[in-house]
């Protein structure tokens, strides 16, 4: 049983100024003690009087302040700026109403919650080589960090200002291709797609079409 | 109809059944489960600016016997399931459980041996809210989703042994 056991260690306030124990202590290595007398309360501060005011005083300054609740589901938030806001997430369809996506994998390889599950498919259209026959991303696993947007060469996934999702079950909470695209037709009026230029594997891409030479 | 006909316009006239889930799903007393980051976001929704009071959902009681809703918010470790598992069990029926936030709900980025991959493997869940962490506004959304759960809910019997027929039919894609 040592001074330091904390089974029996006093609290050090408690102990004589001088002794073992507080020769060992590091509060008292060599230094004097002043002890602080709290100044004896009034009349007034004893009945709490004051501070009851205070604190209705408080509750009044509350009262009578402008009101900070939303109406949440009928005011509805408004996002601030939709195009860099990260919601729900959706697949962009290019100028003749198909899916953007070339099925190049960037956007699962990106996401740090594997959350999005591509199976590809040969392209039935002359200008790109592969589509995704499914493209699946699971809303309840994914962190909503925009990462597949910054990573997809062709801007196809963006995630929209859709923010007050849930949903009953884990089967609803996984959105398939179809659904992907719903969101695009009910966000593509408030949200336009974002004017992508750049390259892909070297290849020029605009937003109109899809990446590389529409012809040859 | 005929005895509704002769009632004077101030009597309401209900089911029992219905009445008694009204008053059930406007005075939800949660649990509390927060783990990690998504309980700052339920505390934000407790708060006067998103005021979960407005839904009859403002007594957070960290005693599970006063509690019939559960709301996991953060991850949850293999190690803390045992303890989330008595709070469930302590909850007096009925009672409904939400898997609030990416984590809860499936895991999330934590795709590891320790995290459990999703609450709904031990518990019954009612609502997942996906996000990281949900906005207030998804969570009090998916208080108003489980109060009409609520409402339509039976009351003589627990909810726990529901026949399959009388569960939800899955569905593939959420109805917007």
């Amino acid at each position: 049983m040592t001074a330091n056991d904390p089974n029996t260690r006093q609290n050090p306030h408690d102990l004589p100024p001088t002794g073992e124990s507080a020769a060992k202590g590091p509060a008292a290595a060599g230094k004097k003690i002043a002890w602080v007398r709290e100044p004896e309360l009034g009349m007034a501060g004893r009945s709490y009087l004051m501070l009851f005011l205070q604190g209705l005083r408080t509750t009044l300054r509350h009262l009578l302040s402008r009101k900070t609740t939303v109406q949440s589901p009928e005011q509805r938030h408004v996002v601030p700026d939709p195009l860099i806001y990260r919601g729900v997430h959706r697949l962009n369809r290019d100028a003749q109403g198909r899916v953007k996506c070339v099925a190049c994998f960037l956007c699962a390889t990106a996401c740090p919650a594997h959350c999005i599950d591509i199976v590809p498919a040969e392209s039935p259209w002359p200008d790109r080589q592969k589509y995704p026959q499914s493209f699946t991303i699971d809303e309840l696993r994914c962190i909503f960090c925009g990462m597949c947007e910054e990573a997809c060469p062709v801007q196809a996934i963006e995630l929209t200002s859709l923010y007050d999702l849930s949903g009953k079950s884990r089967e609803e909470m996984v959105f398939d291709k179809a659904k992907l695209l719903s969101v695009f037709d009910q966000t593509k009026d408030a949200e336009p797609m974002t004017k992508g230029t750049g390259t892909f594997f070297g290849l020029p891409v605009s937003n109109e079409g899809t990446p590389g030479p529409a012809e040859k | 109809m005929a005895v509704i006909a002769e009632l004077p316009d101030n009597v309401a006239v209900t089911k029992l059944d219905e009445l008694v889930s009204w008053c059930r799903k406007n005075s939800l007393w949660p649990m509390p489960f927060a783990t990690a980051c998504c309980g700052i976001e339920l505390m934000s929704t407790g708060a006067s600016r998103h005021d979960i009071a407005r839904f009859g959902a403002e007594v957070f009681r960290f005693s599970p016997r006063q509690c019939d809703l559960m709301i996991v918010a953060g991850r949850v470790v293999m190690k803390m399931m045992p303890v989330l598992q008595r709070i469930w069990q302590q909850m007096p029926e009925p009672k409904w459980c939400m898997a609030m936030g990416a984590c809860a709900s499936s895991g999330g980025v934590f795709d590891t041996y320790s995290v459990v991959q999703g609450i709904d493997r031990f518990v019954p869940v009612d609502m997942y809210v996906p996000g990281c962490p949900p906005r207030p506004e998804q969570l009090i959304q998916a208080i108003i989703d489980l109060q009409a759960k609520i409402q339509r809910e039976g009351t003589l019997w627990g909810r726990e042994f529901d026949a399959p027929s009388r569960q939800q039919p899955k569905r593939a894609l959420q109805e917007s």
